[in-house]
């Protein structure tokens, strides 16, 4: 299971290099993104799109989280955080970052946590 | 086009649906990825990260970039908690030096399983080490083989070196309520250190 596999294949990193316009990694407004931020779209695909961000908004119309789009549409995290980056800046999309235990300043969060066990006990 | 829930584009579209997340970790072959799949709604998937780092230690070619690129892989799992609210499970990658390369892997997460093996506990030594480092909060989750010998949890607590705090439960990753167990264990355990954080001075 998961570790290490084979080196990304000249061919995939050529697809990556195209898909992302050989910006390397996600800064400003993606760089918190999470595995497990779920992504809302707010907007329509218009037409004349890239492919991928098309793909992006036609499957976030529910909320799902960067993990299932990257296995979805095939793409490794840190690639598909830079299209990320570019809805999120234009608006397209809403990021929502998981809910840690505790926010910075709150204290632990003991409504949360009873939620998900109550989650878990329904099981 | 189909515009089949973009009836008001440009407002916040969905539900006000938000995520948690745990990690399973624990050290190669301990049922990571068999806790995820037992435990999950969806049918687990792998999600991708491509990690550049210096290949020191490793023999190079001269001319070639001392930077090698390598897929790390993440098998993962969801869980619905109520309508509004989604756990997402990630079994962590098997070499734990990985761990230091996927920036912020643990950040966010409510805590972590830590699975280990009774019949090879070292195994997940440097799991519960990263834990301790990352402070994330977790629980010993002792994954029962047909053949794992019987220890008293005491035993395996001293030999796993941790504090008394932490729970050890035992279970079987293969079985969906006992995963669901090892869970509301963890849950549980976050709960009694909020209370315990609470009550302490600021």
């Amino acid at each position: 299971m998961s570790a290490p596999r084979r080196p990304v294949d000249p061919s995939g990193l050529e697809r990556y290099y195209v898909l992302t316009g050989g910006r390397s990694g996600p800064g400003g407004s993606a760089s918190s993104l999470d595995v497990a931020t779920l992504i809302v779209s707010r907007a329509a695909p218009v037409p004349g799109m890239q492919h991928e961000h098309e793909e992006i908004l036609r499957r976030c119309r529910e909320p799902l989280s960067v993990a299932e789009l990257g296995a979805h549409l095939g793409l490794p995290f840190n690639i598909l955080a830079v299209l990320l980056t570019d809805l999120l800046e234009a608006d397209r999309v809403e990021a929502r970052d998981p809910i840690p235990a505790h926010d910075a300043g709150r204290g632990p969060d003991l409504a949360l946590l009873e939620e998900v066990l109550s989650g878990l006990e329904r099981l | 086009m189909d515009l089949k829930g973009f009836d008001q584009p440009g407002s916040p579209a969905g539900d006000g649906t938000r995520s948690v997340k745990v990690m399973i970790a624990g050290g190669f072959g301990t049922g990571k990825t068999t806790m995820v799949r037992s435990v999950s709604d969806i049918k687990p998937l792998t999600t991708e990260e491509t990690l550049t780092e210096a290949s020191a230690g490793v023999d190079h070619l001269i001319g070639v970039a001392d930077k090698t690129e390598t897929t790390v892989s993440l098998d993962f799992g969801k869980i619905g908690l109520n309508d509004e609210l989604v756990l997402y499970l990630f079994g962590t990658p098997g070499q734990e030096r990985f761990w230091f390369l996927w920036n912020g892997l643990f950040k966010g997460a409510l805590g972590a399983v830590v699975l280990v093996d009774t019949r090879r506990l070292a195994s997940s030594f440097r799991a519960i080490e990263e834990m301790e480092r990352q402070d994330v909060p977790f629980v010993i989750a002792l994954n029962v083989f047909p053949d794992s010998p019987e220890h008293p949890v005491d035993e395996i607590r001293d030999a796993l070196d941790i504090s008394p705090d932490i729970p050890v439960v035992a279970c079987d990753a293969r079985d969906r309520s006992s995963s669901r167990d090892v869970l509301v264990a963890l849950i549980r355990h976050l709960k009694e250190r909020s209370a315990v954080v609470a009550l302490e001075p600021r």
